[in-house]
């Protein structure tokens, strides 16, 4: 579990800097760009905007440097490039629909962005170790469950687009789901790692694989019931696979016992078989991703075929940023922001985004493989492949893999919710990170043996 | 735990594979039909953005894009509409229908591959691509003398350059104004589409070229005494039999003539003599005796059976495959089966007057750019050789003789020698015949090919009823011509 280093890693937050400014080259890039085969000329805020994010994304990284000197340096330029197309893209809709800047959805996107940042500079500064973390490993639990459920609550769960994913309070919206992926992410790495000798050594074997005794199925069948509650009573599948597959994803690393995958698979693959014979929303949704095109789905919602043709229209090298039609599609600027990006920035495009994507998940992975403690370990582990499996939900949900869901691509979509959730998540990434490549503390240096002299026999 | 993390990243690698295939599927491999579908608005929208090509008619456009500030960036607008309807067809949600619009679709679109080093300059240079115009061979004057000596008569009318096969014009009647289906809201187009689709006089058809062909009547008898003259045992003195009834061999029918009576009152007529009075007993004859294989290689080295394009592809016109004796006698003097549109005849009118020699119809004369320079004109073809100099001028002689001193005095010019063939097309007990005049001026030099037919416009068992309406209008269209 430990990483045994004799050379001294370098903090890389150098490479970070450069990175950096270079995602924030190519945002302004995007957004010159866009000025100018829109309107024929460079944007007016240029400059304000463009000096407005370099200042947030390099504020984060001084907190970087102060707090957290050995952090991975590359997930902050791919956040900061993340977040910034997703700007541009937004304000790209906002001109499309006619919304001006001043009243536009890209300007609310970055103050949310700003706070994000900021309030992921302030985790960095509070949590000084992620260790900390585990103390709440139940009251993560209570609020991640609470947050789950809460949309559910009358009053003021509120239902768009038909599924109950939102709360609303006053003209406040929020997706709560967002920030519940962490708090139970915390949660199951602290329980996983409380019980994981339990959950793995005792069993029976069947089949060559070793299953575990029932009344360890307890926790598992809990966060099924929760899973299922989601897809069944908010009628969104996309929460509902996102939850249980970080559930069962974390449970096989903590437990290394592949009989949970089966488990868990079978689990999912029979509830959402049963939800879908007993449910009218389960199965339109399943009409709707399997037979597109066909005029009963036309007729109940043509936006996923309007995405397609919008992506089809984009084809290879796309229509160029300014130049396609992605607000023919609804929730252009949110949950088709995805297609919104392959009409204008073309396959090549959307597959450069899913490498950023890709990488950062990958970095995250990594910090899981370096970190010393098992809790770290589970939660970056969790963590990376909850946006691994988001991505996978609302790209797979846009391209037909899977079916259409209504949750947000990281970073890109517009949605404060989301967008604190996400930063939050690499914050805490951050954090192992900079504990898994820490160099230990050197014996030899710091020790009080090597605080002694050293006797030298001399030899005659 | 460092092993499961692993394998996590195998099931992650997965994951995003899955993405960029189906990501390849939709922008790479399925894109041109997701783009090709007809409901993709992206689509519609892109090629109304461009600016499609004009349709001219002389210098005049009778279809052209007028910029717009909705979402359309440009309207379809047509001149004249209803004169020119069925050459231009329309442009609107449901794409290209009819006309060059349709035909030529590629070109007005700028997409065709005839244009592809101007698109790849307009990459370069920055200009926003735009379609070709078309410049067609029609004149105007002739379009509405046939337009207008139409009037309101379900009809058609085509006019043929005979030495080049360049189309003057091409007229079909009723019209329709393209200008209500090719605008921006889509409500009123499809109501008003769908109520022209369900118009009994159906004047989205263009006759001239398409539509349910008429039978010719003796009109055909111009190919029939082509037949005779080619084969060699004939001429134009050559004496037939001229009874007023002809008896039909294993029918207990006979085949009358028009008025009942002898086409002379020796019972015997000249070839000649038998086409300027249109005599069906002599043709009739004249026909059992050729046979149907002489009879249906003469027609087709007018073109019958072929579907040209001028670009509009025009339904072959057609002798029928299998005839017996009585029905090979009744074809002969273009009755049964045979069907023809009236491009057929104006090409048949064309061949006797460029010398046996019929050219290939077109109507689009030139393809402009942008620029104005002329990416294609038009080349004269010669499409077959119907009959020899020396029986198209025979013919021509004869044809001449029926508007001098036959049925079709009415088309008489002047100054001009005319040659023509009036015909009156029987389509059914107790329903008035289709009128047809074929003809050609002047007879020594020609300049312009007619044919026209008025639905329902002669009365059946009158020869000169036909003459007398569809001759006339001939005339309006050839004197259009020659001023």
């Amino acid at each position: 579990m430990s990483v045994v280093s004799s050379v001294a890693p370098r903090s890389g937050r150098t490479t970070e800097l450069v990175l950096t400014l270079d995602a924030v080259a190519i945002v302004g890039l995007a957004y010159v760009n866009l000025g100018l085969a829109t309107t024929g000329s460079v944007p007016p805020g240029l400059a304000a905007l463009g000096l407005g994010y370099l200042g947030v994304a390099l504020a984060f990284h001084v907190v970087l440097r102060w707090r957290a000197s050995y952090a991975d340096p590359l997930i902050l330029p791919i956040v900061t490039l993340l977040n910034g197309l997703g700007l541009v893209m937004i304000h790209r809709v906002d001109i499309a629909e006619g919304r001006d800047i001043s009243d536009g959805v890209a300007l609310r996107q970055l103050m949310w962005s700003t706070l994000a940042v900021a309030i992921a500079a302030a985790v960095l500064v509070v949590v000084r170790d992620h260790r900390l973390l585990r103390r709440y490993t139940f009251l993560a639990g209570a609020v991640g469950f609470a947050l789950l459920l809460l949309p559910l609550v009358p009053g003021i769960g509120n239902q768009q687009f038909g599924a109950r994913i939102w709360i609303r309070v006053g003209s406040f919206s929020f997706q709560p789901g967002e920030i519940a992926k962490l708090a139970l992410a915390v949660f199951f790495a602290g329980y996983l790692v409380q019980t994981r000798d339990a959950l793995s050594v005792a069993g029976r074997k069947v089949l060559g694989m070793t299953f575990p005794r029932a009344r360890d199925l307890l926790p598992i069948l809990i966060a099924w019931l929760a899973s299922l509650g989601v897809l069944v009573f908010e009628k969104d599948l996309g929460s509902s696979l996102l939850f249980f597959g970080l559930f069962v994803a974390m449970l096989y690393v903590a437990t290394e016992r592949v009989s949970w995958i089966a488990i868990g698979l079978g689990l999912f693959g029979a509830g959402a078989y049963v939800a879908y014979l007993i449910f009218g929303h389960v199965q339109t949704r399943v009409l709707l991703w399997l037979h597109t095109f066909s005029p009963e789905a036309l007729d109940t919602s043509d936006q996923l075929a309007k995405g397609l043709m919008g992506m089809a229209a984009g084809g290879m090298f796309g229509t160029g940023l300014g130049r396609g039609r992605p607000d023919l599609t609804y929730l252009a600027e949110s949950d088709f922001i995805i297609p919104s990006f392959g009409e204008e920035l073309g396959m090549i495009g959307l597959f450069a985004i899913l490498v950023l994507y890709a990488l950062l998940v990958e970095r995250g992975l990594r910090t899981s493989l370096g970190t010393r403690d098992g809790f770290g370990k589970l939660l970056a582990a969790g963590l990376s492949f909850s946006l691994a499996l988001q991505c996978f939900v609302v790209v797979g949900g846009v391209t037909r893999v899977i079916p259409l869901t209504g949750l947000t691509a990281p970073f890109l979509s517009s949605g404060g919710s989301s967008l604190l959730a996400n930063w939050t998540l690499v914050a805490i990434l951050l954090r192992i990170s900079d504990h898994a490549r820490r160099p230990l503390p050197d014996p030899a240096a710091g020790s009080a043996v090597a605080e002694a002299r050293t006797e030298v026999v001399k030899l005659p | 735990m460092n092993t499961p993390v692993r394998r996590l990243s195998f099931l992650v690698a997965a994951l995003f594979a899955a993405l960029l295939v189906s990501t390849t599927l939709i922008q790479y491999v399925f894109a041109s039909d997701l783009n090709g579908r007809p409901d993709n608005r992206r689509t519609l929208l892109a090629t109304y953005a461009r600016e499609r090509g004009e349709i001219l008619v002389g210098q005049n456009p009778v279809a052209k894009s007028v910029p717009t500030d909705d979402e359309f960036k440009y309207q379809r607008t047509y001149d004249d509409p209803e004169l020119y309807a069925h050459v231009t067809g329309f442009y609107s949600f449901f794409g290209a229908v009819g006309g060059l619009e349709q035909s030529e679709n590629s070109l007005l679109s700028g997409a065709s591959d005839k244009l592809f080093y101007r698109r790849v300059s307009d990459l370069f240079t920055g200009r926003r691509p735009s379609g070709a115009t078309l410049e067609t061979t029609l004149d105007p004057a002739v379009q509405k003398a046939a337009a207008d000596g139409l009037g309101d008569a379900r009809g058609a009318a085509v006019a043929l350059d005979p030495k080049t096969g360049a189309i003057l014009a091409m007229v079909s009647n009723p019209s329709f104004d393209p200008n209500t289906v090719a605008g921006h809201d889509l409500g009123t187009v499809d109501k008003n589409y769908q109520a022209l689709t369900k118009e009994s006089d159906r004047p989205l058809v263009n006759r001239a070229i398409g539509g349910d062909l008429y039978p010719p009547g003796s009109v055909f008898k111009v190919v029939t005494a082509a037949a005779a003259l080619s084969s060699g045992d004939y001429a134009a003195d050559s004496e037939l039999p001229g009874p007023a009834e002809l008896d039909l061999p294993l029918t207990d029918t006979t085949l009358p003539n028009h008025d009942g009576g002898a086409c002379s009152p020796s019972g015997k007529v000249s070839l000649e003599q038998a086409l300027v009075v249109s005599c069906n007993t002599a043709f009739g004859d004249l026909g059992m005796k050729l046979g149907a294989d002489a009879l249906r290689e003469q027609a087709a080295k007018f073109g019958f059976g072929d579907a040209p394009s001028v670009p509009m592809r025009v339904t072959p016109s057609s002798v029928p495959a299998e005839l017996d004796q009585p029905q090979l006698a009744q074809s002969a003097i273009g009755q049964y089966d045979v069907r023809v549109t009236p491009m057929q005849m104006a090409m048949v009118a064309a061949g006797v007057a460029n010398q046996g020699v019929v050219m290939q119809p077109y109507l689009v004369q030139s393809v402009i750019g942008s620029d104005l320079s002329v990416i294609e004109s038009a080349e004269p073809t010669e499409l077959s050789e119907a009959v020899t100099p020396e029986v198209a001028s025979t013919l021509t002689d004869m044809m001449v003789a029926v508007v001098d001193d036959g049925t079709g005095r009415r088309a008489q010019i002047s100054g001009t020698k005319v040659a023509g063939k009036t015909g009156t097309a029987e389509h059914g007990k107790g329903r008035r015949a289709h009128a047809w005049f074929i003809s050609f001026a002047p007879a020594d030099d020609p300049k312009i090919a007619v044919a026209v037919v008025v639905e329902d416009g002669g009365t059946a068992g009158s020869e000169t009823s036909g003459g007398a309406v569809a001759a006339p209008i001939a005339k309006q269209m050839m004197e259009a011509r020659l001023k």
